[in-house]
């Protein structure tokens, strides 16, 4: 357990938690358009206050992904992003961040590379947890054994339609903190937050003493700051990837990704009294 | 499949194949999972889809075995069928897994030729089909063929529906076990066998199913008088018409 109080994970939200404050977590997909380029991007997204960065391992079927982020996918690959190489760039980013960052994958390519080699390399490289989206809990027995025996958070996916039963085996599976899908559905920015996501967050907060992550149609600081007091943090991926997309110029993309974590930082700050009012 | 009365989505995501259209599938389904239900027709998907198709294609080797034993008064020595994820292959197998003497035979799409991206061969690496190792795609943990980095490798057939990087994960299993054995034909070889059936039996094959009868032809100098075959003609070539008539009708 001393492990995961000291995992850069568990500092941020317990520092999130002391502050009242609600954590921006962002995605990004590695590689698009190049791997160096995505350096850049997590190195501004920390600069502007993200709390954690997930970065999204391309995969050429990306099922749980809306179009966004299925065509980020595309580019990264045709930029030549392999596990490996996005292995290599946490070290990079290592050098100069201690941003806690989080590997977010499908699971075939992590199978390829093997499950002990993944979890040695991309631990010595300095991630801090890893999701993937495709990996059941009740298949997942070897691959949390080896994620933990090198310190790697295994975070599992809760969605609307998880029963309490199931609720119970996926807080069990995660460590680190628990990423709540807001609506069902694929990835993908949307305009409005579901009705019924406070009752979902609610509900959910029976099964777990794990910070929670809520995520999927998230984008916007009115989003932001709605969940406040609800929940620990809100994941924001495909609104940054649009902006990647429609930047002219990897600076231009750097920029748009900094006003966008300020803004939703403002948001998550300002949300600190209504926290503290339902906590 | 309008004229039956279906919607058709056409899908454009990803290589536009079977596998991307499943994804989509799986995509809508999550997103509507309130309001409708998951349809496959094929043996793949997370558990317990595959048993579920497989329960369900079983009639075509129940019927197939009451039928065989009415007729003939014996088993057959061999069962032919076409794998793409693999439904009607283990439909028919399914009710034979237990008559250790019957010999089961998957033909696969050998497609234009043995390189990644050429074929759709997960189980003829034995005749130098390349890519085919165990993974997971759309839940499925079987052989998948794909590049060294674990990405779905894109594949080529004929048939659309034997165009499908991953098998049914219980044909990986016998395979695995030796009960089943698979190899692969090429787009030409399917082809051929249309062509033959077609005006000696005036049934035009679908091309998945033109398939097997290519694997079964490619047999035929092995096979020993006793032998008792079936081989299922698992569709018609309607669908297929607009492919036959590009491939077929500059012939004429």
């Amino acid at each position: 357990m001393t492990i995961a109080l000291t995992s850069r994970i568990a500092r941020r939200f317990a520092d999130l938690r002391a502050a009242g404050e609600l954590g921006i977590i962002t995605y990004i997909t590695a590689g698009d358009p190049t791997l160096s380029a995505t350096r850049d991007y997590v190195l501004a997204l920390a600069e502007a206050g993200a709390d954690v960065i997930e970065l999204g391992v391309p995969f050429s079927d990306p099922l749980a992904d809306g179009p966004t982020i299925q065509r980020a996918s595309e580019r990264a690959l045709k930029s030549g992003t392999t596990l490996a190489g996005v292995i290599a760039l946490v070290h990079q980013i290592r050098q100069s961040s201690q941003v806690p960052l989080v590997l977010f994958s499908y699971f075939n390519p992590i199978l390829q590379m093997g499950l002990k080699k993944f979890a040695a390399v991309a631990s010595e490289a300095g991630a801090d947890g890893v999701l993937v989206t495709d990996l059941t809990p009740e298949e997942s027995a070897e691959y949390r054994e080896i994620m933990q025996a090198h310190h790697l958070d295994t975070i599992f996916l809760a969605a609307p339609t998880s029963t309490d039963e199931r609720l119970v085996k996926i807080a069990a599976c995660s460590s680190g903190f628990l990423y709540l899908i807001s609506r069902t559905g694929v990835t993908g920015a949307k305009e409005a937050l579901p009705d019924d996501l406070p009752a979902l967050l609610r509900r959910v907060r029976n099964f777990t003493q794990l910070p929670i992550a809520v995520g999927f149609g998230i984008s916007l600081p009115v989003h932001v700051s709605v969940l406040g007091g609800l929940a620990d943090a809100a994941v924001v991926g495909s609104a940054l990837v649009s902006e990647i997309e429609k930047a002219a110029s990897p600076e231009a993309a750097a920029t748009a990704l900094r006003a966008r974590v300020r803004a939703l930082k403002e948001a998550a700050s300002q949300g600190l009294s209504r926290r503290e009012a339902t906590r | 499949m309008r004229m039956l009365g279906a919607e058709v989505i056409g899908v454009e995501s990803g290589s536009r194949t079977l596998k991307d259209a499943i994804n989509e599938a799986m995509r809508d389904w999550v997103t509507n999972v309130r309001t409708s239900h998951y349809l496959l027709g094929s043996v793949l998907g997370a558990h317990p889809y595959p048993t579920m198709v497989r329960d369900f294609q079983a009639v075509i080797g129940r019927e197939a075995r009451a039928q065989i034993l009415e007729a003939e008064k014996r088993l057959p020595t061999h069962l032919y069928a076409c794998v793409g994820g693999g439904s009607n292959s283990i439909g028919l197998f399914y009710e034979f897994l237990k008559d250790a003497d019957v010999k089961l035979v998957g033909i696969e799409a050998g497609g234009r030729g043995n390189g990644l991206g050429e074929h759709a061969a997960r189980l003829a690496a034995h005749q130098g089909f390349s890519g085919a190792r165990p993974g997971v795609l759309q839940g499925t943990y079987t052989y998948v063929l794909q590049n060294e980095d674990g990405q779905i490798a894109s594949t080529h057939s004929i048939s659309a529906g034997l165009d499908y990087p991953a098998i049914g994960p219980e044909h990986a299993w016998l395979a695995d076990q030796r009960r089943a054995e698979y190899a692969a034909v090429s787009d030409q070889a399917a082809l051929d066998a249309a062509q033959l059936l077609s005006p000696t039996e005036g049934i035009i094959p679908a091309l998945e199913s033109a398939h097997a009868l290519a694997g079964l032809i490619e047999r035929l100098p092995q096979f020993k008088p006793s032998d008792l075959v079936i081989m299922n003609l698992s569709g018609r070539g309607d669908k297929d018409m607009d492919t036959y008539t590009r491939l077929l009708g500059k012939l004429t």
